[in-house]
C-alpha cells in the first residue's frame, strides 16, 4: 500500500480543532485503559510484588545513610517507592509503544494517521494520552503505598504531578521512538531485554548510586548516564516538595530529544517506519 | 473601625510570622570530648563546646541557667554557663560519673559514680559533695519520685533497681529485675517506675509502693535478633500515656502504650540509639544516636521522625532548656 500523505489546508486549524483530535486520542486511550481491566490490575501488581516482597527482603540494607531528599533514615521500601513510580510509567511508555505497533499491524493505525492534522501533534496527543494513563496508575499505587506506611508530605502529592507528567512524556517519547523501529509484535520482547531492565536495574530506583559506587565505579557512570535515573531522582525530590535541577535538565532534555526522534521516525518521507510495517500502512 | 481592624490584622500577621519558639538543645559527646548546642528552630549545630573526658549525663539546672555535664573521664561534673556557652565550673563527684538527678527545687544533686559503686550527694547551692550512697555494682541509672522522697538508682551489674530514702539516704528496698539495668523513669503521677534493662532486652514496669514487678515490655522488630534489642533511655510523655523507648543497636525508638505496656510502633533512627529528651513543649523528642554521630527529632504528636542532624563524635545524653 502507497503511503498516506496529507497536506494541511493552507488556513490552518483552530484551536477547537486540536482539541477535538486530542479528546478523541485521549478517550480512545482512557477507553481501551479501561476495557482492559487486567492491564490495570497487572500494572498495579507489578510494583507490588516489588514493594511488599523484594523490599521486605532488603528492609535492613537501608538505614545507615541519609541522602537527599531526605531529611532522617528511610526503610527500603520509602526509598524504592520513587523508583517504582517511576518503573509503572516506563512499563506504560513501552506499553503504549506496544500499542503502536498493534495498531500498525491491524491497520488502526490508519485511521489517526489520516488526521489532517500535523503528525508531530498527533503523536504528542498519543504521548499525552499515555502520560495520563500513567498518572491514574501511580497515583493508585501510591494509594496502596501509603496504607503500607509510605507517607510523603501531603504536599508531595501535589509537587510530585509536574515531575510525573514530564517523566512519563519521556518515557512515552522514549517508547514511541522505538516502536518505530519495530516491525512486527513478536519482536516486543526484545524491547523487554534490551530497554526496559537494562534501563531499570542500571538506575537509581533500587538502590542508591553511592551503594553503586562502592561495587562498581563504571556501573555508577553508566547509572549516571541513564535517562531513567534522572526520572526516578526528579520524582522522588519531588515527592519531597523539592526540586532536583539536574535530574529536571536531563528530563527535560531527553523528552525533547526522543520526541523529536519519534516524530522525524514517524515521517513517511524519511523515518524509520515507512521501510513497511506488516500492517502496510504509512 | 477601619483602623483598629488593620492593628489587630497586623497584630495576627506579626503573631503567626514570628518564629516558633526555639529550643536549645545540648548533646553530649562521649568521644568527641564535646557539647553540641542544637537550636530547635533551625535543628542545625549552632555551637560546639569544649569539655571535659568522655562526657555523658548532661541535664540542665532548674533555673534553665546552667548545664551539668558528668565527664567520667576526669571523675568530675562540669557546669556550663546557658548564656556563655562555656563550661564555668564544676562539681565534686566520685570517680567516672555517668547518669545525675537532680531534685525538684534544684538544690540537691545525686550522681551514679559507676567505678566505685556510690551514688553521690552534692549540695548545688554550696557545690559541695555533702555525703554518699553505697549502692550495686556498676551504678548508672538515676531518677527521683514525683513526690521527691525516694530516690532511684540502678546497677548495671548487681541487675536492681536500689530505692533510696532521699531523707535519711538510705536504700529502703531492692528489686531485681532483667541484666543490665540502665536507666529509670517514673509515671508523672507517681504510679509506675520504669527501668529498662540493656541485655535483658525488656522494661520492668515496677510498683514503687509494694516495690515488685508488676509486668514487662517486650519488643520484637521483624528481621532484627533479640541480642541486638537493647532498651536504654526512656521519654514518657506529660499525660503518662505514651512512652519512648531508645533500643540500642536496634537502631529503632519503640512507642510504647504506657497504659497497656504494648509497643504500638517502631521508629527508625540513626544506630545505636542511646537516650532522649522532650523539647518543653513536648512537640519533640530528640533522640542520640552514638554510632552514627547523630541526633533524630521526633515529631510525638504525628510519631515520626522528621529530622536527622550531625553532631560530634559519639552523641550520649541530650537535654534541652525549660521554658
Amino acid at each position: 500500500m502507497s503511503s498516506i500523505t496529507v497536506t494541511p489546508s493552507r488556513r490552518g486549524f483552530s484551536f477547537a480543532e486540536y482539541l477535538t483530535c486530542l479528546n478523541g486520542i485521549v478517550w480512545r486511550e482512557a477507553l481501551r485503559f479501561l476495557h482492559q481491566r487486567e492491564r490495570f490490575v497487572s500494572a498495579l501488581v507489578r510494583p507490588l510484588v516489588w514493594l511488599f516482597i523484594f523490599a521486605a527482603g532488603f528492609r535492613q540494607v537501608l538505614g545507615i545513610s541519609i541522602i537527599p531528599p531526605y531529611e532522617t533514615y528511610i526503610l527500603y521500601e520509602v526509598y524504592i517507592a520513587p523508583g517504582l513510580m517511576a518503573m509503572i510509567q516506563l512499563f506504560n511508555g513501552m506499553q503504549s509503544s506496544l500499542s503502536m505497533v498493534y495498531d500498525r499491524e491491524m491497520g488502526n493505525m490508519r485511521t489517526l494517521l489520516v488526521s489532517p492534522l500535523p503528525r508531530g501533534y498527533l503523536l504528542f496527543c498519543k504521548l499525552l494520552a499515555g502520560t495520563a494513563v500513567s498518572l491514574l496508575q501511580v497515583y493508585a499505587f501510591l494509594v496502596i503505598a501509603w496504607l503500607w506506611d509510605i507517607t510523603p508530605p501531603p504536599i508531595g502529592y501535589l509537587t510530585v504531578l509536574p515531575a510525573l507528567v514530564l517523566s512519563g512524556l519521556m518515557l512515552g517519547a522514549l517508547g514511541m521512538l522505538i516502536s518505530s523501529g519495530i516491525k512486527q509484535l513478536e519482536n516486543f520482547a526484545g524491547v523487554m531485554n534490551f530497554v526496559i531492565f537494562p534501563m531499570f536495574f542500571a538506575s537509581s530506583a533500587l538502590y542508591p548510586l553511592w551503594r553503586v559506587q562502592e561495587g562498581s565505579p563504571m556501573l555508577y557512570y553508566v547509572c549516571q548516564l541513564n535517562p531513567f535515573t534522572h526520572a526516578v531522582e526528579l520524582i522522588r525530590f519531588a515527592l519531597y516538595g523539592q526540586t532536583n535541577w539536574i535530574s529536571l535538565a536531563v528530563v527535560a532534555g531527553c523528552t525533547a530529544v526522543f520526541m523529536i526522534g519519534a516524530i522525524l521516525a514517524y515521517d513517511p518521507s524519511r523515518g524509520l517506519a515507512r521501510r513497511g510495517p506488516a500492517g502496510g500502512e504509512t | 473601625m477601619w483602623r483598629r481592624c488593620l492593628v489587630s490584622g497586623t497584630v495576627l500577621w506579626l503573631a503567626a510570622a514570628a518564629p516558633a519558639s526555639a529550643f536549645m538543645a545540648y548533646v553530649s559527646n562521649e568521644k568527641g570530648n564535646t557539647v553540641s548546642v542544637i537550636d530547635t528552630d533551625s535543628w542545625t549545630v549552632t555551637k560546639t563546646i569544649k569539655v571535659g573526658q568522655r562526657p555523658r549525663g548532661i541535664e540542665f539546672s532548674r533555673d534553665g541557667k546552667f548545664v551539668m555535664v558528668a565527664v567520667g573521664d576526669d571523675d568530675t561534673i562540669q557546669v556550663i554557663d546557658a548564656k556563655k556557652q562555656e563550661v564555668v565550673d564544676t562539681l565534686p563527684s566520685g570517680p567516672d560519673p555517668e547518669l545525675f538527678a537532680q531534685d525538684a527545687a534544684g538544690k540537691v544533686m545525686y550522681v551514679a559514680n559507676e567505678n566505685d559503686n556510690t551514688v553521690t550527694v552534692i549540695d548545688l547551692e554550696k557545690r559541695a559533695r555533702i555525703g554518699d550512697v553505697q549502692v550495686g555494682v556498676e551504678p548508672e541509672g538515676m531518677t527521683i519520685s514525683p513526690d521527691g522522697k525516694i530516690l532511684i538508682n540502678t546497677s548495671e551489674t548487681t541487675n536492681m533497681a536500689h530505692f533510696i530514702d532521699t531523707s535519711t539516704r538510705q536504700i529502703v528496698a531492692n528489686v531485681l529485675v532483667d541484666a543490665r539495668p540502665r536507666f529509670a523513669e517514673f509515671k508523672h503521677d507517681g504510679s509506675e517506675l520504669w527501668v529498662s534493662s540493656e541485655i535483658g532486652g525488656t522494661v520492668s514496669i515496677i510498683d514503687p509502693v509494694k516495690h515488685v514487678v508488676t509486668g514487662k515490655v517486650t519488643f520484637s522488630i521483624p528481621g532484627l535478633r533479640s541480642e541486638a534489642i537493647q532498651p536504654v533511655g526512656i521519654g514518657m510523655t506529660k499525660d503518662d500515656k505514651t512512652a519512648f523507648v531508645a533500643l540500642g543497636p536496634a537502631n529503632r525508638v519503640a512507642v510504647v502504650d504506657a497504659v497497656s505496656h504494648k509497643v504500638t510502633k517502631y521508629l527508625l533512627v540513626g544506630q545505636r540509639v542511646w537516650h532522649m529528651a522532650f523539647t518543653p513543649d513536648e512537640k519533640y523528642l530528640l533522640v542520640t544516636n552514638g554510632v552514627s554521630n547523630d541526633v533524630s527529632v521526633i515529631d510525638v504528636a504525628a510519631q515520626k521522625v522528621t529530622k536527622t542532624i550531625q553532631v560530634g563524635e559519639l552523641p550520649w545524653g541530650v537535654t534541652i532548656a525549660p521554658q
